[in-house]
């Protein structure tokens, strides 16, 4: 299917509506939609998250399996993320190979658990250059409401945080135990709409954007990751003020990740 | 478990028969028998071995010669002279096509419009991505939807907003001889049109805008619950200011000259097309519909 | 019964006839069924049966792509079945994979045997199905969710389509295999019914049974497909019922 052509007097309403700090669902530049977390979704995954943020729907299950580590780091786990924008969860998505925006939100959420150590991958480590876990992080889409990433993210860091190594299912240990997480990276995304910046853009409000940009942020203050989308631009201004704003959103997220509720 | 029981109104939380008169609502699933009555099968039902089973979800709708199921979801089924909102999807060089929530996009032609349009310059009077209210004309067998623009209060839309709902939930917009219409755009002093296809343009000031916009939304997702109109009358009045009430205000100084001037409370539906190809487990005949 | 000699296989059927989770051999798993559990498909229904989980939404009808599978006299249904990588035991690498393309290919079939496509030419009605979580059966809850999906998105069509595996284990002929029965038993047979005409629109058999099995197997398959039906029809009248005072405007 093409792409749905969203009409232009939506996104000229949608940007005037911005030029005086207002949205179409009544929000403030700054406010998240709904955010909600359900740990432990799907059984068959070592640990799994469905969050919603809005009308969005993200699912995402952690599968542990024995493997063979890298030759370039014997020592070393591996973790491997894949995000799938099934074509179920919007009319803009078909089906076949992985397209664009898919490797986007995958290597965009992939860099932020990565740079943030949200999970030490020595201790993945079996037997040094034999034999180590391989974590999946398979992220499923199921409903496409705007800001992917954010919510890919926050199902992938809601199945980390709650996941089981099967260590005694593949005889590895006696038991087994609660995969460690060292560090919690959340993802908050911006876009531009004429001179005014708002954070968890809607899927009309993706579209009527002129640039959007993504900010990973870790619970100890570092900024992990960053992406810049869309065709707009953004000053260093901005983007430090986003950066400020992303650190603040992130304490309610990882809060969110972990157990609780908006 | 057995056979497949006919539902009765959900009230009454039994079994009822579904010969009710007009007016009593009685919601139908694919597959389940509707009780005909010597009606024949109109659109929304199909007759296997001399009886009739409804096709589609939806709201049995006895008018008699015809029995019918009016649908409660689903896209946009173009009937001719509906009133329809289109976006530009893709412009060629005789005609342009426009998505209107129909299965199939809608060719809109040059000729269809009051415009000078020369061959190859279509894009110069519309673009991808601007909006129009066109009137269906024809329906042809192969699914291809024919409209034009050439009408009074057809025309370009500009400025303003658009609301999409589900085209079943447009007759309740309308109101009955046109009164909920008449409600939100009085109380609010918006300027509305309304697109049989679950397209609906708003144009006023910001607050009007945002008002009609609420209660759009009330009627699309609240609307099964009763007391539809009380409650959306009741919103608009508690937040109108005065000067709102009343006649609702020319339009805007500046206002485009192809913008309609008057809401298009086009008719609710009346009698199914006795032409109508009607579904049966058949193929359709070559020629019909 | 079962692999002669190997560790592990459990017993499938007690003396007294009660399977492995307790239930009798013509006994369903328990069904949840959600209507248009998504917001932005034209239809979608969400199924939970026994511990499968299974998501289906409906688009269309609308323009197909790519165009040349377009059909001048009537929709095409394109099916699209798949399951997600967390949803098994062992992950499953995502991708196209020969069983999701069989099982894609036989419920297009079954619903083009009952959807009324002639009455949308040249459009696409799409139905996907994405198994989030497995346990035996998933092609027949996928076919549930589809069928109430696409009635959710107010696609014509004779009658939704109920659909159930059965089975043989211990001896017996039971209904709605589980996992380990499915694994551990001799014969897998989903089945879909049209409950208006009483036919089936789907059959498939993995294994191998006797004519006698086959018989009282298409029986129970066709009572579990009835009393399925029932569930599908309560999920969608649960989402659009219709309460007294609504006003029609015609």
């Amino acid at each position: 299917m093409s792409e749905e052509v969203t009409a232009e007097i939506l996104t000229t309403h949608i940007l005037d509506l911005a030029g005086k700090g207002k949205r179409l669902d009544g929000r403030a530049a700054d406010e998240y939609r709904k955010i909600t977390v359900e740990h432990g979704f799907v059984t068959t995954a070592d640990g799994s998250a469905l969050v919603r943020i809005g009308e969005t729907a993200v699912l995402s299950g952690i599968k542990l399996e024995p493997g063979k580590p890298f030759p370039d780091t014997p020592n070393a786990g591996v973790l491997t993320t894949n995000a799938e924008l099934i074509p179920l969860s919007s009319p803009v998505f078909e089906p076949g190979p992985p397209q664009p925006g898919a490797i986007e939100v995958s290597r965009v959420v992939d860099r932020a658990i990565r740079a943030a150590e949200t999970i030490d991958l020595t201790r993945l480590c079996v037997t040094p250059g034999e034999k180590t876990w391989v974590c999946y992080v398979d992220i499923h889409v199921l409903d496409h409401g705007g800001n992917l990433i954010d919510a890919a993210l926050l199902a992938a860091l809601g199945a980390l945080t709650h996941a089981t190594v099967p260590a005694k299912r593949f005889g590895i240990a006696e038991a087994d135990y609660p995969l460690e997480v060292l560090h919690l990276p959340v993802e908050c995304t911006f876009v531009r709409l004429g001179e005014t910046i708002m954070v968890d853009p809607t899927f009309d409000e993706e579209r009527a954007a002129q640039g959007r940009l993504t900010i990973a942020t870790d619970e100890t203050g570092r900024i992990v990751a960053m992406q810049k989308g869309l065709v707009g631009a953004f000053s260093p201004e901005d983007i430090k003020a986003m950066v400020e704003r992303a650190f603040a959103h992130g304490e309610r997220m990882r809060a969110i990740a972990k157990g609780g509720n908006a | 478990m057995g056979r497949s029981h006919r539902p009765g109104p959900r009230r009454q939380g039994r079994e009822g028969s579904s010969s009710h008169p007009s007016g009593d609502r009685v919601l139908v699933l694919p597959g389940e028998e509707i009780p005909s009555q010597g009606l024949k099968p109109g659109p929304g039902t199909y007759r296997v071995g001399g009886k009739v089973y409804a096709s589609v979800l939806g709201l049995l709708s006895p008018r008699p010669p015809f029995v019918q199921v009016v649908p409660l979801s689903g896209r946009y089924i173009p009937k001719p002279h509906d009133v329809v909102i289109g976006t530009v999807t893709d412009v060629q060089g005789t005609f342009w096509l426009l998505d209107i929530g129909a299965p199939r996009w809608a060719p809109l032609h040059m000729t269809g419009t009051p415009w000078p349009v020369e061959i190859g310059e279509t894009e110069k009077f519309l673009r991808v991505g601007e909006s129009v209210v066109v009137q269906v004309e024809n329906l042809d067998p192969t699914g291809r939807i024919g409209v034009t623009m050439n009408g009074e209060g057809l025309g370009k839309l500009e400025g303003g907003s658009i609301v999409r709902i589900s085209p079943a939930r447009i007759p309740r917009v309308v109101g009955r001889g046109g009164s909920m219409i008449q409600t939100i755009t009085q109380r609010t002093g918006a300027q509305v049109a309304v697109g049989q296809n679950g397209r609906i343009w708003v144009d006023g000031d910001p607050e009007a805008i945002h008002r009609v916009r609420e209660a759009l939304r009330m009627i699309s997702e609240d609307g099964q619950r009763g007391g539809l109109t009380e409650r959306v009358d009741s919103y608009l009045r508690s937040t109108t200011t005065s000067g709102d009430e009343g006649p609702h205000d020319p339009p805007r100084e500046g206002a485009h000259r192809d913008a309609p001037e008057r809401e298009f409370a086009s008719a609710p539906p009346t009698e199914p097309d006795v032409d109508q190809d009607i579904p049966t487990d058949d193929p359709p005949e070559p020629g019909n519909n | 019964m079962g692999s002669v000699g190997a560790k592990d296989v459990p017993v499938l059927l007690s003396p007294e006839g009660l399977r492995i989770d307790g239930r009798r051999v013509d006994e369903l798993r328990p069904i949840k069924i959600q209507a248009g559990a998504l917001k932005h498909a034209d239809g979608s229904a969400f199924v939970e049966w026994g511990a499968n989980k299974v998501m289906a939404a409906v688009y269309g009808p609308r323009e197909v792509h790519p165009r040349h599978l377009q059909q001048n006299t009537k929709a095409v249904i394109q099916c699209k079945y798949n399951m997600a990588a967390f949803s098994v035991d062992e992950r499953k690498r995502p991708g196209l994979d020969r069983r999701s393309q069989e099982i894609s290919k036989v419920i297009a079939e079954a619903f083009e045997s009952v959807v009324f496509a002639e009455e949308f030419p040249r459009t696409s009605i799409d139905v996907y199905i994405e198994v989030l979580q497995a346990n035996a059966g998933t092609r027949c809850a996928g076919l549930v969710a589809a069928s109430v999906a696409l009635a959710d998105a107010g696609i014509p069509m004779a009658d939704l389509l109920p659909a159930v595996a059965v089975g043989k284990a211990g001896g017996a002929i039971i209904l709605d295999l589980k996992k380990e029965e499915d694994n551990f038993g001799e014969a897998d047979l989903p089945m879909a019914l049209v409950p208006q005409s009483g036919r089936l629109v789907l059959l498939q058999m993995e294994g191998h049974m006797t004519r006698e099995e086959l018989s009282k197997a298409l029986d129970l398959g066709v009572k579990g497909c009835r009393d399925i039906y029932e569930v599908m029809k309560q999920a969608l009248r649960d989402r659009y019922m219709v309460t007294p005072g609504q006003e029609g405007a015609a």
